[in-house]
């Protein structure tokens, strides 16, 4: 009796070791490709080039409003939607959003109200019908049909939860005869009439990764702390990082997925402290930047070269303890453009028919003047929010 | 329970010391321990450092901690899914209502105490006054903490935590020698892994144990079983509140603190040798499963395996530990003459079902 258990025993533990290493042979491999080359699925290298090249042309458009500018703009005629008498007086405008399930979606939502309601109290919006599908792609496509089937939205506005599923509702919404502004992610299908989005996942990871190869000396460690697998933003960002670190000197410890979870980054930087030096840390999302900070902290060690994001709490600790550092930008204030763009549909004014937004990473330089004009925001707030001229700030962004 | 009592036989004098200590605990649990923690110091001794060591202590406390809280409702024969939620409203209401201002951090502790007893004590009071299974009920509560709380933040945790709420999930008595710092987190947990011996042996204890193995005998024998439920349910929640303090001082707010916390409690507590329905298995055990699955993951992360496999696995340790347990049950029920298990210190007894 005792003999058989045993063996049961050693067995179970057998093949669990067992299976952590099969496992890691193709892991192994998987940090291989942390060097060199990208993985092949992920990596575009004509969309990579010309998104570095974006980085450097100057945005049309006025300069202190950078929702309104736009990079290389192809613009389109929208004179067909152009509403007239009385259709043209508070016109309902309807939005299907993703979800409000991160504070970077809460802050660029708040934006977007208060932006709709300067455009209101001028008359040029009437109503804002909103439906949030709480990150499920069958919620956000019966959302649009039943914009689409109310048959009374003068535009609709989408961003898509994700982009191969929400393709054919986009289409049907095209099909309805209402302009349709897609932003944030994309769709497979141009039939909306502008893509609004800043410059791409490619730019932000070159941003981290450029800074952290001319910041280190050769030779420096660099661990990579990544959110999620599978995500095309956040794929694009690490497959440019791995791009610019394979023509680096620059060791790469390892990437690992946190799910943003400051247990969890803290938890894994203290391990890769314990195993030996971690010069660099590249984040594809800098929400738990503090986190991997404090982990060098409590090890005793000195500051990493980090690249976060513009999330205040990371911006605080960064001017705090001088540490070097960038945060790369996904701009939050994309989520003014749509309802504007949709006024100017209605309007039959042109727009871009894909409209990139300018995407500036906040450096040392501007650090200080982007965390005294937010100085009383939230830590999980986004500096490049863009709403400080917008009625209600600062409350409305206090108050979420 | 009094099994280990019938044991006298010399060679097993070490294993029944272990397994008094443990209150009659899991012996394959604490060899997959010493095992996994054998592994990964050969990987890497510096992982044997007491620093080291104190560091992961340190990241452990909370899911031991859990695991205490799930032993406590799963040794009575419920379930309580709603732990992670619960840490995860315990960390954003602390961060919303101290909102950086030290002098707020005691009342703010006691509000979230009062708060974790009312969240445990609605679970108990709906699954054993109403009736409703407890996987339903604690799910429910699951739900209603994160929608309240999303309803409440917008989905983004607002505020700040104090310096003193962070400091038993971070701090310690700092320039000790060879240690470093010692956690008060390990501190903590110390007190509450006792705490919750002495409990088990106390009367409330075996009364637990007994409504978890057989509630109907129980019931005859005058426990009240209501009563005994609820008030594990109460203790499951007030854990849950002392994890969620030490996970908000150990790494701060954000936005997915507490996700999936329960059902590592409640991988924990199986991988214990704790049988799922009640009646079996001992709290030092469900200790040494929480502290195995962090080391498990501490191996993996050794390994450079990616963290994406952690869910995969713990999937695996639940069925492979109650399949474990339910073919040491099958395999011994026929041999009519081996009612008592032969090794006092393994979980897995004759099934209580009585018609076995």
């Amino acid at each position: 009796m005792r003999i058989p258990r045993a063996l049961l025993v050693s067995g179970a533990a057998m093949s669990l070791l067992l299976t952590a290493c099969t496992t890691d042979v193709p892991d192994d491999d998987d940090a291989a490709a942390a060097g060199p080359a990208p993985d092949q699925e992920w990596f575009d290298p004509e969309e990579f080039e010309r998104q570095l090249a974006q980085r450097e042309i100057t945005p049309e458009g006025p300069e202190d409003q950078p929702w309104l500018q736009a990079i290389e703009p192809e613009m389109v005629d929208t004179g067909e939607y152009r509403l007239e008498g009385e259709e043209a007086e508070a016109p309902t405008v309807c939005f299907s959003n993703a979800s409000v399930s991160n504070p970077w979606r809460v802050t660029g939502w708040i934006t977007m109200q208060q932006q709709v309601e300067v455009l209101q109290d001028s008359g040029e919006i009437g109503e804002f019908r909103v439906s949030d599908a709480a990150d499920d792609d069958n919620q956000q496509i019966s959302d649009i049909q039943a914009f689409v089937d109310a048959g009374d939205c003068a535009a609709i506005i989408i961003s898509p939860s994700t982009t191969a599923t929400l393709t054919p509702a986009v289409e049907a919404a095209c099909e309805s005869g209402a302009p349709v502004i897609v932003f944030d992610r994309g769709v497979d299908t141009d039939c909306a009439v502008t893509f609004i989005h800043p410059i791409g996942g490619y730019a932000f990871g070159a941003d981290a990764a450029e800074f952290l190869v001319e910041e280190l000396e050769p030779g420096s460690t660099v661990l990579a702390l990544r959110i999620l697998p599978g995500v095309d933003v956040l794929e694009h960002r690490w497959a440019a990082a791995q791009q610019v670190f394979g023509e680096s000197d620059l060791e790469i410890l390892g990437h690992e997925f946190t799910e943003g979870d400051g247990a969890q980054i803290k938890d894994l930087v203290t391990q890769y402290l314990q195993r030996g030096d971690v010069d660099g840390i590249w984040m594809d999302a800098g929400d738990g930047a503090v986190a991997a900070l404090e982990a060098f902290e409590d090890s005793g060690r000195p500051y990493p070269v980090i690249s976060g994001e513009d999330e205040l709490s990371f911006m605080r600790k960064w001017q705090e303890e001088d540490i070097t550092a960038i945060a790369p930008v996904y701009s939050n204030f994309q989520w003014r453009t749509p309802v504007l763009a949709a006024t100017r549909i209605l309007n039959g004014e042109e727009v871009p028919e894909e409209w990139v937004l300018p995407q500036e990473p906040v450096t040392a330089a501007d650090l200080d003047d982007y965390l005294e004009r937010n100085a009383d925001m939230p830590s999980l707030h986004y500096a490049k929010f863009g709403g400080e001229d917008l009625p209600g700030f600062p409350e409305a962004w206090q108050d979420r | 329970m009094t099994r280990s009592a019938v044991r006298t036989a010399p060679g097993s004098l070490v294993r029944e010391a272990a397994g008094r200590l443990a209150g009659g605990g899991s012996g394959t649990v604490f060899a997959l321990l010493v095992l996994i923690f054998a592994v990964v110091f050969a990987l890497n001794p510096s992982f044997a450092e007491p620093p080291s060591l104190l560091a992961f202590v340190k990241k452990a406390a909370p899911l031991v901690i859990l695991a205490v809280g799930q032993y406590l409702v799963i040794v009575s024969g419920e379930l309580d899914l709603s732990v992670g939620s619960l840490v995860g409203a315990q960390v954003v209401i602390a961060a919303a209502l101290i909102d950086g201002e030290p002098d707020r951090t005691v009342p703010v502790v006691l509000l979230m105490i009062a708060f974790g007893a009312v969240v445990g004590l609605v679970n108990g009071l709906v699954t054993t006054v109403l009736r409703v299974p407890s996987i339903i009920t604690t799910l429910g509560t699951m739900l209603v903490l994160y929608g309240a709380i999303r309803l409440w933040t917008g989905g983004a945790p607002t505020g700040a935590l104090s310096e003193a709420f962070r400091q038993p999930g971070r701090g310690g008595i700092e320039d000790l020698p060879v240690i470093g710092q010692l956690p008060w987190a390990l501190l903590i947990l110390l007190a509450v892994g006792a705490a919750a011996i002495v409990l088990m042996r106390l009367p409330y204890g075996r009364m637990l144990v007994a409504t978890g193995d057989n509630d109907t005998a129980a019931r005859f024998s005058g426990v009240r079983v209501w009563r005994v439920r609820t008030v594990a349910f109460v203790l499951s929640s007030l854990l849950a509140t002392v994890a969620g303090i030490l996970i908000g001082g150990y790494a701060g707010v954000t936005a997915q603190v507490g996700d999936g916390l329960e059902f590592m409690a409640i991988t924990a507590v199986v991988l214990g040798g704790v049988v799922l329905g009640g009646g079996r298995g001992t709290v030092v055990a469900a200790m040494a499963g929480a502290l195995t699955v962090e080391a498990l993951f501490t191996l993996f992360n050794q390994l450079s395996l990616p963290s994406t496999i952690q869910p995969t696995v713990q999937g695996l340790i639940i069925i492979a530990a109650v399949g474990y347990a339910a073919r040491e049950r099958t395999r011994r029920s026929p041999r009519s003459a081996e009612p008592q298990s032969p090794q006092p210190d393994t979980p897995m007894e004759p099934s209580r079902d009585g018609s076995r």
